[in-house]
């Protein structure tokens, strides 16, 4: 019997696809955004409020995955900037090579915030690198404020938590408090906005949060972030 | 259930082992998971005997060590297993604390039989 010793990721070739994304972002001064959450969270609405507030023309894109349908891109594509629909056809969550094959024929070049739409999935997306500068975990308050405990993984990893649909607040017994302080508990750095995509509330902090690392990957590039 | 995904990937990166060790016979192959990786030791247990059944690497077995959550101290440079999700550091208090473990999804070892398989 011989033992041969490996040291390296499992996930290495998912690892080294993303290394080679993150690096082609970095060159191109692209801030790519990973955004996570269980099913019916609100990415797409949020999405959609996201790209309403940009002026025609502007610098976005949006690389939106699901297992089955391209419901979302249609919803997206309204907004006429560049939008793909991955369909994974069965897969829980995206790899680096699926963003890898979409963007081939994904006009880059006339992007530099590209939004990635993940499955919705609270769990196995956090395993998988997309190349991103950072990973964005939404949670909405129809959901319960455990959450963070529960999924603990995908709030570790996240630089952002973004709270959605606080409209709903009224109607369910969701103590944001409580949801802050269980999301800091896993992940003492998470940067955490509230908004509403029905009333608008707290979209400008959230586009706020964007500008602020789009002219951060503009000037120093993609590690100013990271 | 990504397990099913990370079964194939172990599968392949031992594979790919054997092959440059000329064609070896593996036994075991040993698995490095963190407490925060979000994945799930039984399903992919489960995973990967679906994966080897009825191969050439049913009898493959499959070693999983679970690795907590550990920080380190900026202040004292202490290193500590986190545990109820407190980063303080335990030994001089200082909030100041960085992840050091605890996120694996780590290919550890390959166990391998001496001789060359024929096959």
């Amino acid at each position: 019997m011989k033992r041969v010793k490996l040291e390296k990721k499992v996930l290495s070739e998912n690892d080294s696809i993303a290394a080679r994304l993150r690096a082609k972002f970095h060159e191109r001064r692209i801030l790519c955004l990973n955004l996570i959450s269980s099913p019916g969270s609100g990415k797409t609405t949020l999405l959609e409020r996201t790209l309403e507030g940009f002026e025609p023309g502007e610098r976005v894109g949006v690389l939106t995955g699901d297992i089955q349908t391209d419901n979302d891109a249609a919803r997206l594509r309204r907004y006429k900037f560049p939008v793909k629909q991955i369909t994974t056809g069965g897969t829980c969550h995206l790899d680096a090579g699926m963003i890898e094959r979409a963007l081939a024929d994904f006009p880059i070049d006339n992007v530099d915030v590209l939004f990635i739409e993940n499955v919705g999935n609270l769990v196995c997306p956090a395993s998988y690198d997309l190349g991103e500068a950072a990973k964005i975990v939404l949670l909405s308050v129809a959901e319960g404020d455990e959450k963070p405990l529960k999924y603990p993984g995908i709030f570790f990893k996240s630089a952002l938590m973004v709270l959605t649909k606080l409209d709903l607040l009224p109607h369910v017994p969701f103590d944001l408090a409580k949801a802050e302080k269980n999301a800091r508990r896993i992940n003492p750095e998470i940067e955490i906005r509230r908004v509403s995509c029905a009333t608008g509330e707290g979209l400008r902090e959230w586009r706020e949060w964007i500008e602020k690392r789009r002219e951060q990957v503009r000037q120093e590039g993609l590690a100013s972030v990271i | 259930m990504h397990e099913i995904g990370i079964a194939n990937a172990i599968l392949e990166a031992v594979e790919t082992e054997c092959a440059k060790n000329g064609g070896a016979r593996p036994t075991r192959v040993g698995v490095r998971i963190g407490e925060m990786s979000a994945v799930n030791p039984e399903a992919l247990r489960f995973a990967f005997e679906m994966a080897t059944r009825d191969t050439g690497l049913a009898k493959l077995a499959l070693e999983i060590e679970i690795c907590p959550l550990r920080y380190r101290c900026l202040n004292c440079g202490a290193t500590f297993d986190v545990s109820d999700f407190t980063f303080e550091c335990p030994h001089c208090r200082s909030p100041k604390t960085e992840c050091a473990g605890g996120d694996e999804l780590q290919l550890a070892y390959l166990e391998v039989e001496d001789e060359a398989c024929k096959a």
